[in-house]
């Protein structure tokens, strides 16, 4: 039998609640200090803006095409490439014109008049409306989704689990946003559903965690809650490395293969995955212990059963 | 313990056949083919029709598969896309301007499959190419409208009924009527209140004279901006008839949008110029009496606007609107039969019709204005002379420069004016060439990431890691069964929310197979530690993909485009997951195992 993890002790997991906790407060603070200094690098789909993606048959000059961009007048252009040396990406700003949906025409017809050959791939318009309505539908999106998740594991569970859950889990959101921030990668819708699918995907672990805890609560009858904690997470390591490293090599399958398009959302769920299996495991567990989840939240003592009165 | 009763075997098996069946056309691809379909909706096609297309086709030898009738549209299969540019054009011409011939792709699969309804998944934008537009409608503008066109309504009933009245103003959409006697305005409030049921009227009594204001009530106002709606929804679709798209979507998207997706367009250019066109026409009287020099200067007299025209200069026009754009029925280009010069000839409804009757009766002689309004800014298209009182409601208007200018004028009548102008506010379009690569890209991403899974699962688990690999092969087979059946839209996030779905959905096996090493070790029985290994965890299993299900609802719920494409697969996948991860799964390894009665070791 094959076996990555034959431990036959258990880990002292809780133990460690420490330096776990230390750490994670460290990584959090500075996933939100990134958040606050630098902010994430918004998609044109949250911003508004125009975003015209441009194909060339000879490695694209640059210097020639904002030129040709910088006659039409328009504000603000961005002009770089994008993957490969034949590949252009070009950036507007909604500036408030009232025919912005007219501007990828005009820069299509000033890209044709330098080079004929140039083939248009994509063209992304979005109103500074729609933008901001994206915006907020996103938002409130990941809060739907964290309290239907919380609702759940309350009504599965205990609300202790709950919240701890939950608390793991936006430790890991917030870690990726951070990530995002820091490294001022591109945030786009993609990347949003990403996220969310990171923050259902994740509180999986948990709720396997918790499954085990409460299993032990009601077998281990003489332990004590931490030593029930660590058993759990120790019976479940083996299982919590192999189902992410599995899910790890479809990701990194739609990083390597997936292209542009899936480069950034392929990220997210990486680091999703990554913090996953360590906040589920080291965060939400001493969290659990914090608030000081007891046996008699599972073992319901003896009902007495009232006779009917004939 | 290990065994089924035969009828789930037999439901198992069904299942996979069915499913088989329904993923099959994804595997034939695409044959290129010329669909025709009548330029309006309300035409019909029959096999009359089919016939005609038919031996056009055997006229002009262009070479054919087969020809069918397909919804309201008739779709011929051709051999390569040479002749389909060849077949369009013979179509085109032979079956003249009331069908729109468009090139299209279609399935390749044996009609059999087609007659159970068996089609391939319904690729997204960001596949096949094409663009998707955002429309919004100005509601304040279409309330502004329906306000204009009581004030006219006011004038005709209040003189109608000899009530006399002093002027009718019109304040954002608010009309006010004065009166010079309280008297008068009680008759008019009368008189108005019971033809008009859908206004609140409110008289006011004030120091120069009385008035009564008139406003739409709440109902009436959500009535008119769902009309102004239902009739730009209409007037795109009519645009985008004459552009030709194979399967156009046009779709009304909350109160106020319209969401348009025109597939395989490569001239996003001239769609964009031909949606985007927030036209409106009117139809009104030039005021002759006024003062050219003022009129010049751009200074409007009493009661007139100063519009530009397109032969140059200004002109002025009366305030009073004599038709709208909702009366033209048809427009067509063509020539006046006495001087040859360029015209257009346009057909009017019934109410139109008496309207422009009685107009041109009283205005031998004068000049009548048709406008094109863009944007807010007014242009005359022309102001021909009334010679004569026109009846019946067909107008031919003459001036026009060109014969494709003439073409032009009478595309924008026909395709109807807007009820209330229109702006993009979201466009996506993408490239034919690149939706290609992305189909591509999302099948590696797929593919390299099911092998590395499969290889890992039969190493660790043996026996029990192929079991769970057939268990995850079914899986993809389900979910991508249940899409084409379904025909909802494939995106490039559905695609990666299918390799997701596949990497999480073998969780389950893995807790399924780490839970019997458990129970092995634990010392029970090899078919012991299968059924508890499948029981126990089969509470975490519901768990763990209930809350992944929580996320994909919410996400279908509040995403758009792309994000809901990502959001559908999720929630099928984890269904589909699992039945194939668990029951599917189960039933191999009771096929295996199940039977051997003294089993004493397994190979997981």
């Amino acid at each position: 039998m094959l076996e990555f993890f034959p431990f036959k002790k258990t880990i002292p997991f809780m133990s460690w609640g420490k330096a776990t906790t230390a750490i994670s407060l460290l990584t959090f603070l500075f996933a939100v200090w990134a958040l606050w200094d630098r902010g994430l690098n918004l998609g044109v789909d949250f911003t508004g803006g125009t975003l015209i993606e441009v194909r060339t048959d000879q490695p694209a000059d640059l210097h020639v095409i904002r030129t040709a961009l910088e006659k039409t007048g328009l504000p603000e252009i961005s002009v770089q490439n994008f993957g490969t040396s034949h590949d252009v990406l070009i950036r507007l700003p909604n500036k408030g014109e009232a025919n912005a949906a007219e501007t990828s025409n005009r820069v299509m017809a000033a890209l044709q008049s330098v080079d004929a050959t140039i083939e248009l791939k994509r063209v992304d318009f979005v109103g500074p409306q729609v933008g901001k309505e994206l915006y907020d539908s996103g938002a409130l999106a990941l809060l739907l989704v964290a309290f239907g998740i919380m609702a759940y594991l309350a009504i599965r569970f205990e609300w202790r689990f709950a919240v701890a859950g939950m608390l793991g889990n936006m430790h890991d959101i917030v870690i990726i946003l951070g990530m995002f921030a820091f490294f001022q990668w591109e945030f786009t819708l993609t990347v949003l559903a990403g996220v969310l699918a990171v923050l259902g995907y994740s509180v999986n672990e948990s709720v396997v965690v918790f499954d085990r805890i409460r299993e032990n609560i009601r077998k281990m009858r003489g332990a004590t809650i931490p030593h029930i904690i660590d058993d759990a997470i120790t019976r479940t390591m083996s299982r919590t490395i192999i189902t992410h490293g599995s899910t790890q090599l479809m990701v990194l399958s739609m990083f390597f293969f997936g292209g542009e398009a899936l480069h950034n959302f392929a990220l997210a769920l990486t680091i999703g995955i990554m913090f996953g299996i360590y906040s589920s495991n080291l965060v939400a567990s001493p969290l659990l212990l914090m608030f000081g989840v007891k046996r008699e939240h599972f073992i319901k003592p003896v009902e007495k059963k009232e006779e009917a009165v004939v | 313990m290990n065994r089924f009763p035969l009828w789930k075997y037999v439901l198992i098996g069904i299942t996979l056949v069915v499913a088989f069946l329904y993923t099959l056309p994804n595997f034939f691809g695409e044959v290129p083919a010329v669909q025709v379909s009548p330029v309006r909706t309300s035409e019909k096609v029959d096999t009359a029709l089919l016939g005609q297309v038919e031996s056009a086709l055997k006229a002009a030898q262009v070479a054919y598969n087969a020809v069918e009738l397909a919804g309201n549209s008739i779709k011929v299969r051709l051999a390569s896309t040479d002749v389909q540019i060849k077949a369009k054009d013979v179509l085109q011409n032979n079956l003249g301007e009331r069908y729109t011939v468009a090139l299209n792709l279609v399935s390749a699969s044996p009609p059999w499959l087609s007659s159970i309804h068996a089609l391939p998944m319904y690729l997204g934008l960001d596949l096949r190419g094409g663009v998707h537009f955002l429309l919004e409608v100005d509601m304040k503008a279409a309330l502004e409208k329906a306000a204009i066109r009581y004030q006219n309504d006011f004038r005709t009933e209040l003189r109608s009924d000899k009530i006399r009245y002093g002027r009718i103003s019109r304040a954002g959409n608010a009309v006010t009527v004065h009166f010079a006697t309280r008297d008068q305005r009680d008759a008019a409030a009368n008189k108005l209140g019971s033809v008009f049921a859908e206004l609140a009227f409110s008289p006011e009594d004030q120091a120069e004279g009385f008035t009564l204001t008139a406003r739409l009530k709440p109902e009436a106002q959500t009535k008119v901006q769902e009309f102004a709606l239902q009739q730009n929804i209409t007037t795109l679709r009519n645009r985008v008839n004459e552009l030709g798209v194979a399967e156009p979507v046009i779709q009304q998207q909350g109160a106020s949008r319209v969401v348009v997706q025109l597939p395989g367009v490569q001239d996003t250019a001239k769609a964009k110029d031909i949606l985007g066109r927030t036209a409106t026409l009117e139809i009104r009287m030039v005021d002759e009496q006024a003062d050219p020099l003022a009129v010049s200067q751009g200074q409007a007299p009493f009661g007139d606007d100063i519009v530009a025209s397109r032969e140059g200069g200004n002109i002025a026009v009366k305030k009073d609107v004599v038709l709208t754009g909702d009366s033209i029925t048809d427009a067509s280009p063509g020539f006046d039969s006495q001087s040859g010069q360029a015209a257009v000839h346009i057909n009017l409804d019934g109410k139109g019709a008496r309207i422009f009757k009685d107009v041109t009766r009283e205005n031998v002689g004068k000049r009548m204005a048709i406008l094109l309004i863009e944007k807010g800014r007014a242009e005359a298209i022309t102001a021909p002379v009334i010679r004569e009182e026109i009846g019946g409601g067909r107008v031919q208007i003459t001036g026009m420069e060109t014969a494709q200018e003439a073409s032009d004028v009478a595309l924008l009548l026909r395709a109807g004016a807007l009820a209330a102008p229109m702006q993009i506010v979201e466009e996506r379009t993408v490239g034919p060439s690149m939706g290609a690569e992305n189909i591509d890209k999302g099948f590696h991403s797929n593919i390299w990431g099911f092998l590395a899974v499969v290889s890992f699962m039969v190493i660790y688990y043996r026996v029990f890691g192929l079991i769970s690999s057939v268990a995850l092969a079914i899986n993809a087979l389900l979910l991508i069964a249940l899409l084409s059946m379904m025909q909802a839209t494939l995106t490039l996030p559905g695609m990666a929310a299918i390799a997701l779905t596949l990497g999480m959905a073998i969780d389950a096996n893995v807790l399924i197979n780490e839970r019997i090493r458990e129970e092995i070790r634990a010392g029970l029985t090899p078919q012991a530690a299968i059924h508890a290994g499948y029981e126990r965890a089969w509470a975490t299993i519901l768990d763990s993909n209930l809350t992944t299900m929580i996320a994909g609802i919410a996400l279908f719920w509040l995403g758009s485009g792309p994000v809901r494409g990502f959001a559908v697969v999720l929630c099928l996948g984890i269904l589909t997951s699992m039945f194939s991860a668990v029951t599917v799964s189960r039933a191999m390894v009771n096929l295996v195992y199940g039977r051997q009665a003294r089993l004493t070791k397994i190979s997981i």
